[in-house]
């Protein structure tokens, strides 16, 4: 298979010159926000940040830390992101796996199957939505972030192909050792789901994570916002709000800019993300894989 | 199949394991599409559904005659079409790229680094985007600014505006697209290149009668299974990009549902192009999945 022609082995230069420039190009405005974050505010008006920053500071970190509505809302994030992800994983896992079944011994397998699916393909849209969020007392509740998408069907679709592939004779093992349905799931099932559990685990998290429109409509309180909301009427704001800053703060102010702050904000709420990524980022491939393309 | 009760009772406890998330998906999902009556009502959040007047069409027809209306379904339509197509082609482009790399450790490096903007929020890239492409101080535009060119408003110029959509969301998600095809590449049968080689056929004839046509299946699966996403703009990218000065080419049916409902607060016109919306929606996601299945024999489950 390999080619040894020298018009190949001059692709396969121009090859690697590609890929790692299309590689920068993704990772550049990071850096270059973490570059600006790291800035004076003086070096980043007059445009002299690109990927190293200019005046070393951390004054905008210390304004972000100093600052409790974002304290608050990372707090509203954190929260969020526990709940939402264990009530995804719980139905993820008790919905799979019944559906995992064949028709022939489960037999109400398919109509529960399209009650599920149906719901991926239409909606009620946003106003009857938040009506329903609304009668049922959850405004302002962090269960109105968690509930709405407790069944996440893409995860439980993932996850129920993924059972799907288990070689029958694991379950009829068990069901030989007097385990019933749960038991198996528990201690046969689970066990050798990993790659599939971490994947829809992190797809649940980065989407909770990263979720900031729900908590703009259902939270009626700025204060009650979660990280994402709150990045987002800020990044969308035109100025830092100055009122209620104390002396400390208004002379931190000086030091730091919009830009700066936005970029420091902007890099903390990413950094959770960052930091679970890689460790994620082995199963993904190989759970998405198995989970969507069949055969 | 006639009734069987020792197989009913060992299935209780699955039935069981349903019984939560049904009615979860029942509260949260089936009774929003109840909800969707409003659309035919003159709805008013104080009056609730119990006194509603019946309006009919009314609001059906007030959409039709807005006069932005067609130019959103226009805009809509147009720019998930393009984002159809780059989203076909680059992330295909990139894995045949990355296929021919042997170093295993650079080629990770690179996946690693491809895949990462799919994780981020719209919310962080819109804050990102805006900053590198200002006209003012954004790097882009410095970098025009150096080679003698003016700069460009590009999230303020209806010409820019919609390319600016497409660009920044192939950015975003073509690393994640190459997952299915370097998936799908790896499948195909070695010894086919193996007898190619003996009958002569280089690098590009290879590609060209081997690789592609191997891909080909999971290619016109993705593609039949996008159909379902032509009156998806894409609300979240939009909505962190836009604002009033490239409404003209950038305002989506999402969008606008988003300013109808919940800006101008009227409940059961927004409602009503939810539905619309929803409707065409589901015909062109049933026809992907129809055709996905008839082509690809693709199955959801």
């Amino acid at each position: 298979m390999h080619h040894t022609s020298s018009a190949y082995r001059w692709f396969l230069r121009f090859n690697y010159v590609i890929l790692t420039v299309i590689a920068l190009l993704c990772l550049f405005p990071i850096v270059n926000i973490l570059a600006i974050s790291f800035s004076s505010s003086t070096a980043v008006n007059a445009g002299s940040v690109t990927l190293w920053p200019v005046d070393f500071t951390l004054s905008s970190y210390r304004y972000m830390l100093e600052n409790n509505q974002f304290i608050h809302s990372f707090g509203t994030s954190l929260l969020r992101v526990v709940l939402g992800v264990s009530v995804n994983l719980l139905f993820t896992i008790l919905v799979a796996y019944p559906l995992s079944k064949e028709a022939a011994t489960f037999r109400s397998r398919t109509a529960y199957a399209w009650i599920f699916v149906f719901t991926m393909l239409f909606g009620g849209g946003l106003i009857p939505g938040y009506l329903v969020v609304k009668e049922m007392g959850l405004l302002d509740s962090v269960w109105a972030l968690v509930l709405p998408g407790a069944v996440p069907i893409f995860n439980v679709l993932l996850m129920l192909n993924f059972f799907r592939g288990l070689p029958k004779e694991l379950e009829e093992a068990a069901w030989m050792d007097g385990a019933g349905h749960l038991r198996t799931l528990w201690s046969v099932y689970l066990p050798v789901s990993l790659p599939s559990i971490a994947t829809v685990t992190l797809f649940s998290l980065v989407g909770h994570w990263n979720a900031w429109f729900d908590g703009m409509i259902y939270m009626r309180s700025p204060e009650h916002y979660p990280l994402a909301t709150y990045l987002q009427s800020i990044l969308q704001q035109v100025s830092v709000q100055n009122e209620n800053v104390t002396f400390e703060q208004a002379a931190l102010l000086n030091e730091i800019s919009d830009r700066t702050t936005q970029a420091s904000q902007i890099f903390l709420s990413i950094l959770p993300i960052l930091a679970i990524y890689p460790f994620l980022q082995r199963y993904f491939v190989h759970g998405l894989v198995v989970g969507s393309v069949k055969g | 199949m006639h009734f069987n009760p020792r197989q009913f009772l060992r299935n209780i406890p699955l039935h069981l394991m349903i019984l939560p998330a049904l009615l979860l998906v029942i509260i949260f999902s089936y009774i929003p599409m109840a909800g969707l009556v409003i659309a035919f009502q003159d709805f008013s959040p104080i009056s609730g559904f119990r006194d509603m007047t019946w309006t009919g069409l009314e609001n059906f027809r007030y959409l039709f005659d807005l006069p932005g209306f067609r130019q959103v379904v226009w805009n809509t339509v147009i720019i998930s079409v393009l984002k159809i197509i780059a989203g076909l082609t680059i992330p295909v482009i990139a894995a045949l790229l990355l296929n021919e790399v042997r170093a295993n450790s650079f080629k990770r490096s690179i996946q690693t680094i491809i895949y990462m903007p799919h994780f981020f929020s719209w919310v962080i890239l819109g804050g990102i985007i805006v900053d590198v492409l200002s006209p003012s101080s954004g790097i882009v535009n410095m970098l025009l600014k150096s080679l003698g060119i003016q700069p460009i408003q590009f999230l303020a110029d209806n010409h820019w505006f919609r390319y600016v959509l497409v660009i920044t969301d192939q950015w975003k998600e073509f690393g994640f697209g190459t997952i299915i095809y370097l998936a799908a590449l790896t499948s195909i049968d070695q010894s086919l290149y193996e007898a190619s080689i003996i009958d002569g056929a280089g690098r590009w004839k290879q590609t060209w009668h081997i690789t592609l046509p191997g891909i080909r299946p999971i290619m016109i699966l993705m593609l039949t299974l996008s159909l379902g996403n032509v009156l998806n703009g894409g609300f979240d990218q939009v909505f962190n990009l836009y604002n009033p000065l490239v409404y003209e080419s950038g305002d989506i049916l999402d969008t606008m549902i988003y300013r109808i409902g919940l800006q101008e607060a009227q409940y059961s016109v927004s409602t009503a192009l939810g539905l619309i919306k929803s409707v065409v929606s589901f015909v062109f996601i049933g026809l992907g999945y129809y055709l996905a299945y008839r082509f690809a024999k693709y199955r959801i489950f």
